[in-house]
């Protein structure tokens, strides 16, 4: 392990104390991880080189399937969790076999309509889905325990940072893996792709499942974290947040997906306390010096650090995309 | 008797005015390498894509193993043993040239664990033994958008080749590379291909290369093949000459 992995990892213990000793911080960190994981849903198909804008759908699907168990007799967390997980999932392979014919701004747009489509069905069907009220979703049981407020919160909290965690962990080792890397040559060359026998098609569904469950085990923890659901999770803004934290990030780096997340939490919390009128622009400023200055965002500007400082001992596989941008 | 590994019949396409291929017929029999020339634009690439799938012809067919695959996407061609290597190369840009090698492996194995890593699939050193074949091992590690138009080439071909074909499509594989290199990598390369039971097909603009290396040699003009044999016969024959070999060397 070298010392460019320490303070990353550092960070992530340091996680462990907050609610000991920042307990206000820890709902907070709570959502911010949660946006995390959604957020290397879209990291995940950037490097395929395609841009959703439309992944709040699978987002807010699981949070409504999870709001929809929570109100039957089956309000185990552990449940939501599978079945939201299970509903982003296979919404993802059914919206996916359409959407994987199409590359670029087509791509992109056509997952925008579908979240469109999802959200209006939310908000018109009011006696299923509570309109723009939404539903509430009750707290679960967890493995059929009953907590209260505040243990349920420390457990959620715990929860998502090992779920953040694992599941960054996986999806490496998923960009890593054969069909991860087969993945990301879809970025770069779909006909060398066919010539090696293998459909673009295909491959890039394989991924777009992964990232529709990524997203939908994001969009579980929030509901959960907040106790209600409404049609603003799968709403279009919600879907260019997580673009907006992707890119702010560092554009395809899972690490960053997570700095990027926590970043923008912070800065819109605090932002919106002293500067309620203008946290928008303060987010759209901050954006704007990450595309000009650091394109590689928070990731890009760490990596760029730690090789500068340990220039002593260059990295061997500087060259590979794959070592520098995890 | 076998069927050939490769026949080609009738076909014709056209890209408006201009017939890329007017009846073209054409068998490939395993265990001969196949050179194809002829004057630019006379339709050498056109028949290679319309044999691996990528142009579907407005008439004829063609049969790889006896099977008509004329309608099959080139994925599905690839799959049953034909690889191919492009006059452009046609690479992972942002990956290195091991990498573009073990990628074709995780490809040609189907391998679907999402944990198993890339780079650790046991087929390492048989890439390392391809690069080192195409004479690239000193560039493994760099990445391929940052190489020349030559060891881009050639690693496109070790890509090809990791496939394991049956039948090995090369277009115009040592253009790019310097004249002292080409005739010892086709040197190792065609001993190599021999030895893997791979047919080779290449077009080549060099009769040099063409008289040591190739066992057939078929003369394609303005979509049409117009003659075949012997790397003997077809180098003396005068049209060859007026109309091939003429062009290349003016
Ligand atoms: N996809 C295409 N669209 C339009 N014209 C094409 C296409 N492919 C080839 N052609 C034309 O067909 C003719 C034969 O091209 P090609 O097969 O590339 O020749 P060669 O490889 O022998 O130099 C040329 O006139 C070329 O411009
Ligand atoms: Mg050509």
């Amino acid at each position: 392990m070298s010392t460019r992995h320490f303070l990353p990892l550092l960070a992530l213990l340091l996680l462990l104390f907050v609610p000991m000793a920042a307990p206000g911080l820890q709902i907070l960190l709570t959502l911010a991880l949660a946006k995390a994981i959604a957020v290397m849903g879209v990291t995940l198909l950037l490097r395929a080189g395609q841009v959703s804008f439309g992944h709040a759908l699978f987002f807010g699907i699981s949070a409504y399937a999870a709001a929809f168990i929570a109100a039957t007799s089956l309000d185990d967390l552990v449940l939501l969790l599978i079945a939201g997980t299970a509903g982003a999932a296979l919404s993802g392979l059914l919206v996916g076999l359409f959407v994987v014919r199409y590359r670029g701004i087509f791509f992109g747009m056509l997952n925008l309509a579908f979240s469109m489509i999802f959200w209006s069905i939310l908000e018109k069907f009011y006696h299923y889905t509570g309109g723009a009220d939404g539903l509430r979703l009750p707290r679960p049981t967890v493995l059929g325990l009953s907590l209260d407020r505040a243990p349920f919160e420390l457990l959620l909290f715990y929860l998502t940072l090992a779920l953040t965690i694992g599941l960054g962990w996986f999806t490496l080792r998923f960009l890593g893996s054969p069909i991860g890397q087969l993945f990301q040559t879809v970025k770069t060359n779909e006909t060398r792709l066919e010539y090696l026998g293998v459909s673009a098609r295909t491959t890039l569904l394989k991924g777009y499942v992964l990232s529709a469950a990524l997203c939908g085990i994001g969009g579980i923890l929030v509901a959960t974290a907040q106790g209600i659901v409404t049609p603003s999770y799968a709403y279009w803004i919600r879907s260019g947040e997580m673009v907006f934290i992707a890119v702010l990030g560092g554009a395809g780096s899972i690490p960053g997906a997570v700095a990027g997340a926590l970043a923008y939490e912070i800065v819109r919390a605090y932002a919106a306390a002293f500067a309620a009128d203008i946290w928008q622009l303060v987010l759209g400023v901050f954006l704007l010096v990450v595309i000009l200055f650091a394109p590689g965002g928070l990731a890009g500007i760490y990596t760029a650090i730690a090789n500068r400082l340990s220039r002593r001992d260059p990295s061997p596989t500087a060259h590979s995309p794959n070592e520098a941008r995890q | 008797m076998t069927d050939p590994l490769l026949e080609a019949r009738g076909l014709e396409i056209r890209f408006g005015g201009v017939v890329a291929a007017d009846g073209v017929n054409l068998t490939i029999d395993e265990g001969k390498n196949l050179a194809i020339i002829g004057p630019n634009g006379a339709g050498k690439t056109t028949f290679l894509n319309i044999c691996t799938g990528w142009l579907k012809p407005s008439k004829g067919q063609v049969f790889f193993r006896g099977e008509d695959v004329t309608r099959l996407p080139p994925r599905k061609i690839v799959q049953r043993g034909v690889a191919r290597a492009f006059q452009i190369p046609q690479l992972f840009g942002e990956h290195t040239a091991m990498e573009n090698l073990m990628i074709a492996v995780s490809a040609r194995e189907g391998r679907q664990s999402p944990l198993l890593q890339m780079q650790s699939q046991p087929e390492r050193s048989e890439m390392q033994d391809l690069l080192e074949l195409v004479g690239c091992t000193d560039v493994a590690d760099a990445r391929v958008d940052e190489l020349s138009e030559g060891q881009r080439k050639l690693i496109d071909i070790a890509v090809a080749l990791a496939l394991k074909p049956r039948l090995l499509l090369m277009d115009e594989p040592t253009s790019g590379v310097a004249s002292s290199e080409k005739f010892e990598i086709m040197d190792i390369l065609v001993k190599a291909l021999a030895q893997a039971d791979v047919t080779a097909v290449f077009v080549e603009h060099d009769m040099g290369i063409v008289e040591n290396y190739a066992d057939e040699v078929a003369v394609w003009n303005s979509g049409e093949v117009q003659m075949r044999g012997t790397p003997a016969e077809i180098l003396a024959h005068p049209d060859v000459i007026r109309d091939v070999i003429g062009e290349e060397t003016a």
